[in-house]
Formats: C-alpha cells, sequence, structure tokens
C-alpha cells in the first residue's frame, strides 16, 4: 500500500512538472511559430537555437523590481496572481493521462484523481479562474486594468455558458461525468469528434475564449488598454499571470484532446496491446502500452497547443461588441441546438446520422452569411 | 491527557473534517468582519469553497460540484461587480450609533439561542454504515430521482427562470423615454 | 457504475500543497531578489506618462451588471441539464420531452433578452 501511495505521488508531481515544464517552454515555442510565420529568426541568442531563453526570461523576472503601487490594495494586489496560477494548476488533476501502471498487480491510475464529477472539477476551476483577474485587475487601482479585469470576467462568464452546453452533448455520447469514462468509451479510433464536430468547434472557441487567447484576448488588448488587469504588475508576480495563461493553455489542449479526440487512445491500440504482452509478459507490457498512450496523448497536446499559436499569429483580435455578440448570439443557440440533436439522435439508436446532420449544420452556418454577403456586394 | 489520547484517536477523516470546519468558519467571520466589501466576497468564496469540501466528505460529489460552479463561480462574480459598481470611496468610517449596536447584537442574540435550542432538540438519524448506499449523492442517483419523482417542480423551476430573466431586463435595461433615476 | 468514495480526494491534497508551496515560494523569493526603489510618480497609476486624473474606483456600465445576472441564471439551467445528460438514455423518449420544455423555456427566455436588445452594445 505504501508503494502504491508514493506511486500515485510521483505521478501527481510528474504531471506537476510537465504543466510547468511544458508551459516554460510554450513561451519559447509561442515565439519559435511566431518568427516562422513572420519570417524572422526569432530566439537564438540563449544556447543553441535560443533552448535556454525560457530559463532566461524567468531568471529576469525574478530579479525584477516587486513593485506594489501606493494606492492598491495590497494584499489583494498579492492575492491576485496567486489565484490565477493556482486555478490553473489545480485543474489537471481530472486528466487522465494514461491508463494506468501495474505495480505488485495493483493498477494505478495515471491521473491524480479519478472522481465522479471529473469534468465538472474542470468547470468549475474554470470558472474561479475569474477571480484571479477580477481581484488583480480592481486591486491596482488603474483604470486601465479595471477596464480589463471586468471585460476580461464578462467574456469568461459569457463564454463559460456555452462550454457548458458543449459538454452536456459530450456526456450524452458516454453517460457519466468522469472524463476517464469518456475517454475509455473512446477506444481505438471511435473519438467522440465523428459524432460531435459541431461540439468541437464550440467547444474550441470557448476554451480559446477562457484562455484569453487571440483574437479573443480583448481584456490585454493593447492599443486600447496598454496591458489590460495587469497593467501595474511586475516582476514575477506579472511572470505568474502570463504563466497562468500558459498553464490553461496546455491544460485545455489535454481535456480537448481528452473529450473530442480520444485522450490516449490511438488506432490500432489492441494490437499494439497483444503484441507488447507477449513480447514482455502481462505486467510489463501493459506498462509499456500505456507509456505508448501517454505519448500519444502528448503528441495530440502538442498539436492543439500549435493550433493555438497558430491561431494567435494569423487572426486579428475581435471589436468587444462582436466578442460578445459571437458568444451570447451564435455560440448559445448553436450549443443547444447541438445538444437536442445528440440526444435525439442518440435515443433513436443512430449516433452516427448526428455526426452528418452536424456536419451540414455547420456548413449551413458557415458559407450561408458568406453566400449572403457575396450576392449584397454584387 | 486526555487531549493527547483523542488526538491520536482521530482518523484522517475526523482531521479533514474539523480542519475544513476551521477553514470554513475562518472565512465566514471574515465574510463579517472586514471593512472592505471586496474583501468579504472574497472570504465568501473561501466559504463556498470549504463548504464544497464537506460536501465530498459526504459523498455529495455532483452537490460539492455545483456548490463551486454556482455559488462560487456564478453569484460571487455577480456579487463582486455589484461591490465593484459601489464608489467605494464615500464609505463612511464612522461606526454606527449605539442604538443600532444594541438591537443588532440582541438580535443576533435571540437568533443565537433559537438555533442552538432547536439543534440540541433535533434527533438526528444515526446511519448505519453497513447499509449505507455510497452512491446516493452521485449524479445518477439524482437525476434519475429529479425526472421522476420531482418532475413538476423541475419543470416549473424553468418557468421561475424565464420569469427572473424578465425581472432582471425590467431593472437593469432602461427603455428609450423612460426616466433616467 | 464504479464505487466513488470520498477518499478519491486524497491525492488532491497533495497537489494542492504542491501548487500553494509554489505560489508562496516564488512569491517571496521574488519579493526578496528585487531592488527596491520608489517615488511619487513611480507610485501613481499609470496612464501613459500624463498625469492620473480621478480615481479608478468609478462606477461602471451597468451593462456588465446585467451580463452576470444572466449569466447567474443561464449558469443555474444548464446545471440542470447534467443530471439529464448522464441519465437521459435510461430516461428515454420522456425525459426528452421533459427537457424540451424546459429548453423551450430557456430559449423563450432567451429570444426575450434579444429582442429588448439587453446583448447590443452599441450607444443608446
Amino acid at each position: 500500500m505504501e508503494a502504491v501511495l508514493i506511486i500515485k505521488g510521483i505521478i501527481i508531481l510528474a504531471i506537476f512538472a510537465l504543466s510547468l515544464g511544458i508551459a516554460a517552454y510554450e513561451t519559447y515555442f509561442e515565439r519559435v511559430v511566431a518568427a516562422y510565420i513572420q519570417d524572422r529568426v526569432g530566439p537564438d541568442y540563449a544556447g543553441p537555437a535560443g533552448i535556454f531563453q525560457p530559463l532566461a526570461d524567468a531568471g529576469k523576472l525574478f530579479f525584477k523590481e516587486d513593485f506594489i503601487p501606493a494606492l492598491a490594495d495590497k494584499s489583494l494586489f498579492i492575492l491576485g496572481p496567486s489565484l490565477a496560477m493556482l486555478t490553473a494548476l489545480l485543474t489537471s488533476a481530472v486528466i487522465p493521462f494514461g491508463d494506468s501502471f501495474i505495480y505488485e498487480g495493483q493498477k494505478i491510475l495515471v491521473q491524480g484523481i479519478e472522481v465522479n464529477i471529473g469534468i465538472l472539477w474542470v468547470f468549475g476551476i474554470v470558472s474561479l479562474g475569474v477571480y484571479g483577474i477580477l481581484i488583480g485587475g480592481w486591486s491596482s487601482n488603474n483604470k486601465y486594468s479595471l477596464y480589463g479585469a471586468i471585460r476580461a470576467a464578462s467574456q469568461n462568464i459569457s463564454y463559460e455558458l456555452a462550454m457548458g452546453l458543449a459538454i452536456i452533448a459530450i456526456l450524452m455520447m458516454t453517460g457519466s461525468l468522469s472524463i476517464r469514462s469518456m475517454v475509455e468509451a473512446q477506444h481505438g479510433f471511435n473519438w467522440n469528434i465523428f459524432y460531435q464536430p459541431l461540439g468541437f468547434i464550440i467547444f474550441l472557441t470557448c476554451s480559446f475564449a477562457e484562455c484569453n487567447r487571440t483574437p479573443f484576448d480583448l481584456p490585454e488588448s493593447e492599443n486600447e488598454l496598454v496591458a489590460g488587469y495587469h497593467t501595474e504588475y511586475s516582476s514575477m508576480k506579472l511572470g505568474l499571470y502570463l504563466f497562468s495563461e500558459y498553464v490553461n493553455m496546455f491544460i485545455s489542449s489535454a481535456v480537448i484532446a481528452s473529450l473530442y479526440f480520444g485522450g490516449f487512445n490511438y488506432p490500432g491500440m489492441d494490437w499494439v496491446y497483444s503484441k507488447f504482452t507477449s513480447i514482455w509478459g502481462a505486467t510489463v507490457g501493459h506498462n509499456w502500452a500505456t507509456v505508448i498512450g501517454i505519448c500519444v496523448l502528448m503528441a495530440k497536446i502538442f498539436f492543439f497547443i500549435f493550433l493555438f499559436m497558430w491561431v494567435r499569429w494569423t487572426l486579428p483580435r475581435f471589436r468587444y461588441d462582436q466578442l460578445m455578440d459571437l458568444g451570447w448570439k451564435a455560440l448559445i443557440p448553436l450549443a443547444v441546438l447541438n445538444m437536442i440533436i445528440t440526444a435525439a439522435a442518440q435515443l433513436s439508436g443512430k449516433p452516427l446520422w448526428i455526426g452528418l446532420i452536424l456536419t451540414l449544420i455547420i456548413m449551413l452556418v458557415i458559407f450561408l452569411p458568406a453566400i449572403k454577403k457575396r450576392t449584397v456586394k454584387a | 491527557m486526555d487531549i493527547l489520547g483523542l488526538l491520536k484517536n482521530m482518523t484522517i477523516t475526523h482531521w479533514s473534517f474539523y480542519i475544513v470546519s476551521m477553514l470554513t468558519l475562518f472565512g465566514a467571520l471574515g465574510t463579517i468582519m472586514s471593512k472592505n466589501p471586496i474583501h468579504s466576497v472574497i472570504y465568501l468564496i473561501l466559504t463556498f469553497f470549504s463548504l464544497s469540501a464537506h460536501y465530498i466528505m459526504l459523498n455529495a460529489q455532483f452537490l460539492a460540484a455545483v456548490n463551486i460552479i454556482v455559488y462560487a463561480g456564478a453569484i460571487m462574480v455577480l456579487f463582486l461587480f455589484v461591490v465593484m459598481f459601489l464608489n467605494l470611496r464615500e464609505e463612511n468610517e464612522e461606526l454606527p450609533k449605539n442604538s443600532i449596536l444594541i438591537a443588532a447584537s440582541i438580535v443576533g442574540g435571540i437568533i443565537g439561542i433559537t438555533l442552538i435550542a432547536a439543534i440540541r432538540q433535533t434527533q438526528i438519524e444515526k446511519v448505519n454504515p453497513y447499509s449505507f448506499n455510497t452512491k446516493t449523492g452521485l449524479v445518477e442517483t439524482l437525476g434519475s430521482l429529479l425526472f421522476n419523482k420531482y418532475l413538476l417542480p423541475f419543470e416549473l423551476v424553468s418557468v421561475l427562470f424565464l420569469i427572473a430573466m424578465a425581472g432582471a431586463v425590467m431593472l437593469g435595461k432602461r427603455e428609450k423615454g423612460e426616466r433616467h433615476f | 457504475m464504479t464505487d466513488y468514495i470520498p477518499q478519491d480526494y486524497q491525492p488532491l491534497l497533495f497537489q494542492l500543497v504542491l501548487a500553494l508551496g509554489f505560489i508562496i515560494f516564488t512569491i517571496l523569493i521574488t519579493h526578496v531578489l528585487g531592488p527596491r526603489l520608489k517615488n511619487a510618480a513611480k507610485d501613481a497609476p499609470f496612464e501613459c506618462g500624463i498625469e492620473s486624473v480621478g480615481d479608478a474606483r468609478a462606477p461602471l456600465a451597468v451593462r456588465y451588471f446585467l451580463i452576470a445576472i444572466l449569466f447567474v441564471l443561464f449558469d443555474v439551467e444548464i446545471i440542470f441539464m447534467y443530471p439529464w445528460a448522464v441519465n437521459f438514455l435510461k430516461l428515454g423518449w420522456f425525459g426528452f420531452v421533459e427537457m424540451l420544455f424546459f429548453v423551450t423555456f430557456l430559449m423563450a427566455g432567451f429570444y426575450y433578452i434579444i429582442r429588448k436588445g439587453v446583448l447590443n452594445w452599441e450607444n443608446d
């Protein structure tokens, strides 16, 4: 029992270190991707190909002045970034990063906690993430910070609704709130994306908005609000805000991969599993198959992180009223529609029809306005 | 030495219960004792969060999640917005009058005594740990109960929401030509 | 249905301690390491170099407040759908019709809000 607990501790520690490490290197990848898209060189000074850039950045931030404005509310000013980071770091607990390791005949899941409410935990902690920004922006006693914070809060709560509705459609595919059971239901190549393309697009859009990434980075739009809610922040407090954004990006990529792209499942996994167990025996083979699963999930996560960056350096920023219109008037009705159609199709026992019908609807929604505009112009 | 023996006999469930209870009480006291309303709201968030931990210890997992999402996540955002709307610089620092203080402590005392008396009178149903169904508080059980036995209240709730929405719009949205208060 | 018990949450405590430890460590270290230089101009709220005017604790547009109220209402309605979504295969078409009624009321309210122009962000 002791050994099992220790292994569990190591798994949690590994997930924790991984989310911090990946978040640190996301800053590097972001600059590399940006440089590639804009045809520049990018970071190349610190180490070979600039590989130590994140370390240099972190070191610099640590040695900067820890400045608190005179008019700021001191305790809340410190609480803001801490809360943002805390919520970012707690979300990863329920995500299954792999199947399980067998040690002395006992199965140890590669996951912080496997609980009945799984996805609701993510949903709840994400909804608490608003406070980090809101408190930080308010306590700085700066007009730009306040407007950035209020904008961020309104944006986050608006997109949370559509996100919750999109999750409901996913729940109906599995009938469980636990992310692990959702992932296990997508065994092999039976991924939810084939049944829920519309839900995926809604969820993806909402996770962009929840992470305050371009095209939804209104809270920190520099040409209107200087730097938004973190205008008055410096040193590692600013670092915690920026860092939490990257941790959130990693976590939401993991959630997207788990909900829609099968998590640690991949086509041909049964064949690999039987091969491994026949070569190394049941226990070692199982563990190695799990390792492969973790690698597959990581590859999916990296793809989505890349997608986040790709979009950031390709699309321009929304205007605030456009952003709210998209969240309320487009995504919420679409998500409700998606939910009803999914329920009807599931009950009539033809789940494959869902994907086809929904794809048709997406086509209509995307192309109708474009066609209309074109005819008006002509 | 009795206390030491008591401490030794405490299981991890006891420990977590006492720690979480202390946290809840700390948050609740902070809510009513801090002068700055924003601090109050943050203490209240802490209170709700630790209440969720209590729900988890009772294995009411769905309720715990709902408590975090709705109370700590949604309603507290609304509170924070409202508090930010207030012009905090115009707060009056002077203490309320003595008569108000005396009246408040009398009312509070009476409520306290009533609560204590009521709780002492209550027969708490003992749970048999061997026949107790751990799945009672999970979402599956709750869902089948809500959509069979409590169907009518559920549908009425949606009417209530409609009314609440209309009310919010009536209060918040100014029509053209209406007087500006 | 697997047996879920409160003990499942114990590893979460470890993660909470790790996260809190990381945050407190970072805040303390950066507090100790950095230099400290203060003057009146630096302490003033940043407003792009010009003299800062008034206070940031100003009242905001009521529209944000309305969004927050509507969010609370919608959030609670969405929470009601979760127990249904988990059980909806067991509840069958009857449950589907129940939820259809619920959603109809929700969308009626939503339609009312849109027609009233609460979600319009232009000046009025």
